[in-house]
C-alpha cells in the first residue's frame, strides 16, 4: 500500500488558522497557483515572510483594500519589478537583523519575460531574496496570452497557429547565475515540493523555485484534472524535477519513466494543443536530448 | 559647518548621505543606483560613503533603481536615488507607483535633454514628462539650494501631513559640473532637524497588501487623498523653512522666489538657472527705467497657485520662459502658468536654451523688449540662443 503523502497530513493547525492563502480568493478552480500557495503555507513553519507580488493572476487573488487574501505582508509591485522590490525589503530586513524572508511569488511572464533583467541582477547580487516563480506557460491574468515559457504548438490569443518556438529553459539560466539554490517543483509531488520550499526558505541568498502551475482556464483542461497533467509531464520527462546547488551540483529528484502514453495523454487532454497537432515523436526527441545533457551535467 | 567649492553633483551626494546617517538610529537608509550623464559623479560619491545602518545598492536599470528605493521605503528605511533624462523616461512607470504609493522617496534630477538624438544638456523636458506622477517637485538655481534643498524635501516629504515623493532638480552641466562654494551643515544639524523617519504603512506584522486593487470609487477616494496631502504641503512649507532657518542659520527660499516685484508692470517668470540669467536682464531693464520684475518657479509641484496669482496681481505683461516644450502645444510653464495672470494681463510664452542653448542676459533683454511691444497675447514662439 503507498504511504499517504505529506504523513497524511494535509493541513498543518498553523495552516488553518493562519493560511498564507486564505479562503474565499478569487482564483480559478483548480488554479496550480493556488496549491503553490498551499504548499509554501505548508512549509513555512515559524518563518516570517514579506511577500512581493508583480502585476499576474496573483495579485489580483490579493483582491481590494482593506482585505487581503493573503496571511503575509504583501507589496503588489510593478510587473518587471518584484525582485528589485524585494531586494529593497531584505536590505532594510538585514540591516535591522529581522530574521524574515523576502519572497517574490511572480508568473512566468513576470519571470521569463518583463521581469527577466530585473531577476538576473538580482540573482547576480546574490540578494536574500526566495523568489518563486509559478509557470502556467501563459499571460494569465491578460486573458491568455504567450509568453517566453509557453510551449512548442500550444495555442494561445496571440499565438493563434500554434507556438513555433520553444520555451526558454529557465532554471538553467538560473543556474548559469551560480546562485545557491535553484529546484524545479512538481505539485503532483508533494513531499518532495515541501523538502524543497523549506530547504529554500532556510538558505540565504537567492532561491529560485520553478513551479509547474496547471491553470485550467489556459490550458483549456479539466479542473480536477491538472496535478495528473502535471504527474504525466513529469513521468513522461517533459518536466524534470531536480536541483541545481550554486549553479554546479545537479541532482534529479524524480526519475521519470519516460512513458509515451503520459506524452500523449498531456497532450490530448489539453484543448490547447488541439487546434494545432504536436508532433510527438518530435518531443519525445527534443525530451531525449535534454536528459542527455541533464545526465551529463549530474553529479 | 564647513564651506567647500564642490559640484551639486557632489552636494547633492553629500546631502543625501548626511540624510541617510540621520536615520541611523530608526530603519536605515537604502536606495537603487544607476549612472547616467550628468547625474553619475552623485552617485559615484554616494557609492563610496559609509553608512551606520545601510547603503545604497547598484542596481542593472532605473527601473529597478526606483524599485529597490520603493522596497527600501516601504520597509521603513529613508531612500535616495537620482537621474535623469532617459533614465527618468525608462524609470517612469516605478515612479509612477512610488508616487501612488506615497513613499518618501527623494530623488535628485539632473535636468536632461531626452534623446535621441542624444544630447546631454540642459532641458526640464525630462521631469516634466513625470509632473502627474505625484510627486513633488522643486527646481534649483544653485549648488547650495540643491544641498538645502535635499535636506528640506526628506523633512517635507517624511512629515506625517504630507508622505509623498519629492524630486528635487536640477540643470545638467550649468549646476551638476560646476564647482560652488556650499555650506555642508554637520552631521548633528542634520540629526536635528531631520526626525527619526517612522513610516505609518511600512510593512509590519500585519497581513495587509499594499497595493493591490482598486475599484473605480476606491481610486477616487486616493486620488481626493493624494490631492489633500499636496494642497497641505503649503502650510507644512513654511513651518520647515522657519525650522530650517534655525538650525542651518539660511533660508530656504519660498516656493516661488519674485524678484524687484513690487512696483513691477512687467515681469519674467522662468525656473532653473534661467532665473539667474532673468535678474541680471531685469537689472539692465531697470537701468533703463523699465519696471520689469521677475519671478522664479521653485516648487511647480504642488503647483503655487496662490503665491503666483499675488506675484503677478500688478502686472500688465507677463513672458514666462521654458526650457522645456509640451510638442503640439507650447512650454509646460507657460501653459500652467498663463491663467494665473490679473485679467486683461498680456502673456507671451516663450521657449529658449532648448537641449541646453546657452542663454545669456542679452536673450532675455530681447523678449522683455518683444514683450513691451505686444498688445494682445501671442502663440508660445521658440527663440534660438545660438
Ligand atoms: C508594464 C506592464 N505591461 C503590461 C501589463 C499587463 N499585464 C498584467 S499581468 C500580465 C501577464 C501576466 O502573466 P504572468 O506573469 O505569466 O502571470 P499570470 O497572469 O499568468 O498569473 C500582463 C501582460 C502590466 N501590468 N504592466
Ligand atoms: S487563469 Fe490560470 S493561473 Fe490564473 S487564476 Fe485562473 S487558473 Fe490560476
Amino acid at each position: 500500500m503507498q504511504e499517504p503523502v505529506l504523513e497524511g497530513c494535509f493541513k498543518t493547525d498553523q495552516e488553518l488558522t493562519d493560511p498564507l492563502l486564505r479562503p474565499g480568493n478569487t482564483n480559478c478552480g483548480g488554479c496550480g497557483m493556488s496549491v503553490a500557495w498551499n504548499m509554501l503555507s505548508h512549509a513555512r513553519g515559524k518563518h516570517e515572510l514579506q511577500v512581493v507580488i508583480p502585476a499576474c493572476c496573483g495579485i489580483v487573488t490579493a483582491g481590494h483594500y482593506p482585505v487581503s487574501s493573503y496571511g503575509a505582508p504583501t507589496v503588489a509591485s510593478t510587473f518587471a519589478s518584484s525582485a528589485a522590490v524585494a531586494a529593497g525589503l531584505a536590505h532594510v530586513m538585514e540591516m535591522n537583523d529581522e530574521n524574515k524572508r523576502a519572497v517574490c511569488f511572480a508568473g512566468d511572464g513576470g519571470t521569463y519575460d518583463i521581469g527577466m533583467a530585473t531577476l538576473s541582477a538580482a540573482a547576480e547580487r546574490n540578494d536574500d531574496i526566495l523568489y518563486i516563480c509559478y509557470d502556467n506557460e501563459i499571460y494569465g491574468n491578460t486573458g491568455g496570452q504567450r509568453s517566453s515559457a509557453t510551449p512548442l504548438g500550444a495555442t494561445t490569443t496571440t499565438t493563434p497557429g500554434g507556438k513555433k518556438l520553444q520555451k526558454k529553459d529557465i532554471t538553467a539560466i538560473m543556474a548559469a547565475h551560480r546562485i545557491p539554490y535553484v529546484a524545479s517543483v512538481s505539485l503532483a509531488h508533494l513531499e518532495d515540493t515541501r523538502r524543497k520550499m523549506q530547504y529554500a526558505l532556510e538558505t540565504r541568498g537567492f532561491r529560485f523555485l520553478h513551479v509547474f502551475a496547471p491553470c485550467p482556464t489556459g490550458w483549456k483542461s479539466e479542473q480536477a484534472e491538472g496535478i495528473d497533467l502535471i504527474r504525466m509531464a513529469v513521468d513522461s520527462g517533459l518536466f524534470p524535477v531536480m536541483e541545481i546547488f550554486d549553479g554546479v551540483t545537479t541532482q534529479i529528484n524524480i526519475e521519470p519513466s519516460m512513458s509515451d502514453e503520459a506524452l500523449e495523454t498531456y497532450f490530448s487532454s489539453q484543448g490547447r494543443f488541439k487546434k494545432n497537432k504536436v508532433d510527438i515523436a518530435t518531443v519525445r526527441a527534443a525530451i531525449d536530448a535534454n536528459w542527455a545533457r541533464l545526465r551529463r551535467g549530474v553529479s | 559647518m564647513t564651506v567647500q567649492l564642490i559640484s551639486a553633483n557632489h552636494a547633492a551626494a553629500m546631502a543625501a548621505t548626511l540624510a541617510g546617517r540621520a536615520n541611523r538610529n530608526a530603519r536605515g537608509f537604502g536606495g537603487g543606483i544607476y549612472p547616467i550623464t550628468p547625474q553619475t559623479e552623485c552617485i559615484e560619491l554616494l557609492a563610496k560613503q559609509e553608512f551606520e545602518k545601510g547603503g545604497v545598492i547598484p542596481v542593472e536599470s532605473e527601473h529597478s533603481a526606483m524599485a529597490v528605493c520603493m522596497g527600501v521605503s516601504l520597509g521603513g528605511a529613508r531612500s535616495f536615488t537620482a537621474s535623469a533624462s532617459n533614465g527618468l523616461a525608462y524609470m517612469a512607470e516605478n515612479v509612477v507607483a512610488a508616487g501612488m504609493y506615497r513613499l518618501p522617496i527623494l530623488m535628485m534630477a539632473v535636468n536632461r535633454t531626452l534623446g535621441p538624438p542624444w544630447n546631454i544638456w540642459v532641458d526640464h523636458g525630462d521631469t516634466l514628462m513625470l509632473r502627474d506622477s505625484g510627486w513633488m517637485h522643486i527646481y534649483c538655481e544653485d549648488n547650495q539650494e540643491v544641498l538645502d534643498s535635499i535636506l528640506f524635501g526628506y523633512r517635507l516629504a517624511e512629515d506625517p501631513r504630507v508622505l509623498l515623493p519629492i524630486m528635487v532638480c536640477q540643470d545638467a552641466f550649468v549646476l551638476s559640473h560646476t564647482m560652488m562654494q556650499t555650506d555642508i551643515p554637520d552631521q548633528e544639524q542634520v540629526d536635528r532637524f531631520l526626525p527619526d523617519l517612522d513610516l505609518p504603512h511600512r510593512l509590519h506584522n500585519d497581513a495587509v497588501t499594499v497595493g493591490g486593487l482598486d475599484f473605480p470609487h476606491e481610486t477616487e477616494v486616493h486620488r481626493a487623498q493624494h490631492q489633500e496631502a499636496m494642497d497641505g504641503v503649503a502650510e507644512v512649507y513654511a513651518e520647515i523653512q522657519d525650522e530650517f532657518e534655525q538650525i542651518f542659520g539660511r533660508r530656504p527660499a519660498d516656493r516661488i522666489v519674485p524678484y524687484r516685484m513690487e512696483d513691477a508692470k512687467y515681469a519674467v517668470v522662468s525656473m532653473g538657472t534661467t532665473a539667474l540669467t532673468v535678474r541680471v536682464a531685469v537689472d539692465a531693464m531697470r537701468e533703463k527705467g523699465i519696471p520689469v520684475g521677475a519671478v522664479r518657479m521653485r516648487m511647480l509641484r504642488p503647483y503655487p497657485e496662490k503665491e503666483m496669482i499675488e506675484a503677478l496681481a500688478g502686472c500688465e505683461k507677463v513672458a514666462i520662459l521654458d526650457r522645456d516644450i509640451s510638442l503640439g502645444h507650447g512650454g509646460v510653464l507657460w501653459s500652467e502658468t498663463r491663467g494665473t495672470v490679473p485679467p486683461g494681463c498680456v502673456v507671451q510664452g516663450t521657449m529658449l536654451g532648448l537641449g541646453g542653448g546657452d542663454i545669456r542676459p542679452q536673450h532675455i533683454e530681447e523678449v522683455i523688449e518683444d514683450l513691451l511691444e505686444r498688445t494682445e497675447d501671442g502663440s508660445p514662439v521658440i527663440k534660438e540662443v545660438m
